[in-house]
């Protein structure tokens, strides 16, 4: 697969702590949790999918439903193409790490993403390594989301581990981390820690 | 290896936590690593904590139980899921050790360790304290002066050594409700002494356990005593003879005490076991001036109440007064050693043993009651004593040497060193004048409530196994600081072969777990004095030797 494969999109809106990215594709967005990267590599910033939508692209249109006759929803789309211009998927990532030279810090980055920065979903290998370090989670425990933080690091855990030969393992690693963050939470931290243990 | 099931460590050295707080009187607080299970630190056990500057030798006190918050306690979290048991784990719940840091090692493994004057700081490493940072403190078991005592416990690879120069400078106890090894115990540091060849020892051994062998009846075998260890630097007497043969027991010498070695304030030890009335010691002082150095003999051959009558009249005593002191003086006739005249010979002959330099063991037989037991030792150490002082005395007047010093082993030692008596006897003389004439104790005792506190101070080295009696506890911790730590440590060691080592023989209060008496402690003795080895034993030049 070439790098093309992995571009999912471009920044539209980008701040210090997260960026929103406008998919090429509708319904095109990686999953909750997934790692994606942006800007150039000297200046790469790593953020976490921490929300997705979709919406018309025409704010005083609003979409009908149109399959009553259909068995399958994707026969609408078939039928009427111009509806994928129609509609628009976004996400929302919050940044967890950049590049720095040849380093990677898992802080917020001295300047934001640029907009039309592209976006890609990180490769699997480049996902594990980005995760040895477990900084970032305490990035994302302190940030406001669009999703319920400990939904997305639940699912971004997940992930991570499910790159790696021994999941379990990570998971144990990253659980640890979250428990020394958590710790004067219990009922929080044990309700994240069922969350990450459903993921096999 | 020791297969008692306690874990114990293979080489390396392992990282337990690192320091959380803590002061130098209170101790320090170590939070242990999530790795390292709580119920593997146990109290006793030796950690050396890493500072920048210093390394600091610790003695675990305390383990604890804590958590970040009490929530966490509240909502306890689901340990029956082994991931969550996992990840928890030592992180929102965890293990604490409390340390007291008892010595900073030095640098060099040849400074001495120095006390503690101040603490790590927070976050310093811990680890489990090697057998190097434990030679350093307490010294190299390939040197003389140092003598393994067993290991620190729960650490039983790691050699523990107890200093025998600084041990016999001093007059020293070791106490223990029965059972708890201290006759094992006490056989291993007389080991110990002889084999530093810095002070003969002179045992009186009222159970037999010393001299030639022991019986182990727990195990059923036979241990060997000093003789069949040392050889001929280890004479064995006996004051019965039948018994000694018959146990097989290889002795040297039969002792016989005269009546006329037996002094007035001899007689008033044994107040107690011979049931003297109040009126006896007047009489007997009368006696004495009256018939002289054979009053007992003479009084004792008064069988016939006509002539103790006449005795009475005679002297202006009443009559019951007289029957009464020769009632309880009769039972000394059942003392098949006391005779009217003794030959002193071997006691001059033990006298001339300790002079060159061995060691002495008294069996007493079948005779092991306890008023023959005071009485001969008393008897005996009395006129040694006499010989030291006047040995020393002479020496510090420029004549001959300095007596080799001596440790006299003593059991049931409160009977002799109890507040009415201890002002009386050699024994209490001798723990009070320390070492000014070469002569020590090591009083052997299961009561050391029973002993005077003036005397319990003047030990120089305790060695105290478990103790159940509060009274017993609190004696044996006089004059130390530290108790209630102390006492913690104490009131937890095993009921057998483990002891608390106090005072002037180690640098710190330090728990032991005894070594084991067996062929592997046999093996290591290899002597070390200069004392004869083997062989016969020149009576000729060592009877006209001067001292
Ligand atoms: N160092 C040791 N090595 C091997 N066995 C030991 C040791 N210490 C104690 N024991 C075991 O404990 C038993 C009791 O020890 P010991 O006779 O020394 O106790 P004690 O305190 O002198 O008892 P008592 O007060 O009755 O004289 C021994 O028979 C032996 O089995
Ligand atoms: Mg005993």
């Amino acid at each position: 697969m070439t790098e093309l494969d992995f571009r999912v999109g471009e920044v539209i809106e980008t701040s210090t702590s997260r960026f929103v990215a406008h998919c090429y594709d509708l319904h095109g967005a990686p999953a909750l949790g997934s790692l994606v990267r942006t800007g150039a590599p000297d200046r790469a910033v790593f953020g976490l999918v921490a929300g997705v939508s979709t919406t018309g692209i025409d704010p005083g249109r609003r979409p009908v439903a149109r399959g009553r006759q259909e068995t399958d929803p994707a026969e609408i789309f078939k039928k009427n193409p111009q509806l994928t211009r129609l509609f628009r998927t976004e996400f929302e990532a919050i940044i967890v790490g950049h590049a720095d030279g040849g380093t990677i810090r898992q802080a917020l980055p001295p300047t934001p993403p640029r907009v039309h920065d592209f976006v890609y979903l990180c490769r699997p290998d480049e996902a594990v390594r980005f995760t040895e370090r477990l900084d970032f989670l305490a990035l994302v425990l302190e940030q406001p989301a669009p999703a319920p933080a400990d939904e997305l690091i639940a699912a971004a855990v997940r992930q991570a581990a499910g790159h790696r030969p021994h999941p379990d393992e990570f998971l144990v690693r990253a659980g640890r981390e979250l428990a020394r963050l958590l710790a004067l939470d219990p009922v929080r931290l044990q309700l994240l820690l069922r969350r990450l243990k459903h993921a096999d | 290896m020791r297969t008692d099931g306690r874990g114990s460590w293979p080489g390396g050295r392992r990282r337990l936590g690192r320091v959380i707080g803590g002061s130098v009187s209170g101790g320090l607080e170590i939070r242990l690593d999530a790795d390292v299970p709580v119920e593997e630190m146990s109290i006793g056990r030796f950690v050396t904590v890493e500072g920048d500057r210093r390394r600091f030798l610790c003695l675990v006190t305390d383990v604890k139980l804590r958590s970040v918050s009490d929530r966490v306690a509240t909502v306890p979290p689901d340990y029956e899921d082994p991931f969550i048991a996992r990840v928890m784990g030592g992180i929102t719940t965890y293990g604490v050790l409390q340390v007291l840091p008892t010595l900073t090692l030095p640098e060099n493994p040849d400074d001495p360790p120095e006390p503690v004057k101040t603490v790590p700081g927070h976050f310093s490493p811990a680890y489990d304290a090697t057998p190097e940072d434990l030679k350093a403190a307490y010294g190299d078991e390939g040197k003389t002066d140092n003598f393994r005592v067993g290991s620190p416990l729960e650490m039983p690879d790691i050699p523990l050594c107890i200093n025998i120069r600084r041990l016999v400078e001093r007059s020293n106890g070791v106490f223990g409700k029965s059972g708890t090894g201290k006759s094992f115990l006490t056989r291993l540091l007389l080991l110990g002494i002889i084999r530093s060849g810095l002070a003969s020892v002179l045992v009186f051994d009222m159970h037999n356990e010393y001299g030639w062998k022991a019986e182990d009846k727990e195990r059923g075998i036979e241990v060997k005593g000093l003789r069949q260890l040392y050889g001929s630097s280890v004479v064995v007497f006996t004051l019965d003879e039948e018994s000694s043969r018959r146990r097989g027991v290889t002795y040297d010498s039969v002792v016989e005490i005269g009546y006329n070695e037996l002094e007035i304030d001899d007689l008033l030890l044994l107040a107690e076991p011979l049931n003297l009335s109040s009126r006896a010691p007047d009489l007997m002082a009368v006696l004495e001036r009256e018939y002289g150095r054979d009053w007992l003999a003479w009084f004792l051959s008064l069988e016939d109440p006509q002539e103790r009558e006449q005795l009475a009249k005679n002297l202006g005593f009443g009559m019951n007064v007289v029957n009464a002191l020769y009632q309880s003086l009769s039972r000394l006739k059942q003392l098949s050693f006391l005779k009217p005249r003794a030959d002193t010979r071997a006691v001059d002959l033990m006298l001339s043993y300790l002079k060159t330099g061995r060691s002495v063991v008294l069996e007493f037989g079948r005779t092991n009651d306890l008023l023959a037991y005071m009485l001969v030792a008393n008897v005996l150490t009395r006129r040694i004593h006499r010989h030291y002082v006047e040995a020393k005395e002479r020496f510090l007047g420029g004549v001959g040497e300095d007596p080799k010093p001596l440790v006299v082993v003593i059991e049931e030692a409160h009977k002799f060193l109890s507040p009415a008596v201890a002002h009386h006897t050699i024994f209490g003389t001798i723990a009070r004048e320390m070492r000014k004439y070469n002569v020590t104790l090591l009083v052997v005792d299961q009561r050391p409530s029973g002993i005077d506190d003036e005397v319990m101070s003047q030990l120089g080295t305790r060695i105290v196994c478990s103790l159940d009696n509060e009274k017993d506890l609190e004696s044996v911790l006089t004059g130390v600081v530290g108790r209630s730590e102390l006492r913690n440590l104490l009131a937890r060691l095993d009921t057998r072969q483990q002891a608390l080592v106090l005072g002037h023989a180690v640098p710190i209060p330090t728990p032991v777990r005894v070594r084991d008496y067996d062929e592997h402690l046999y093996r290591s003795l290899k002597p070390r004095a200069s004392a004869p080895e083997g062989g016969t034993i020149d009576l000729e030049k060592d009877l006209f030797g001067e001292w």
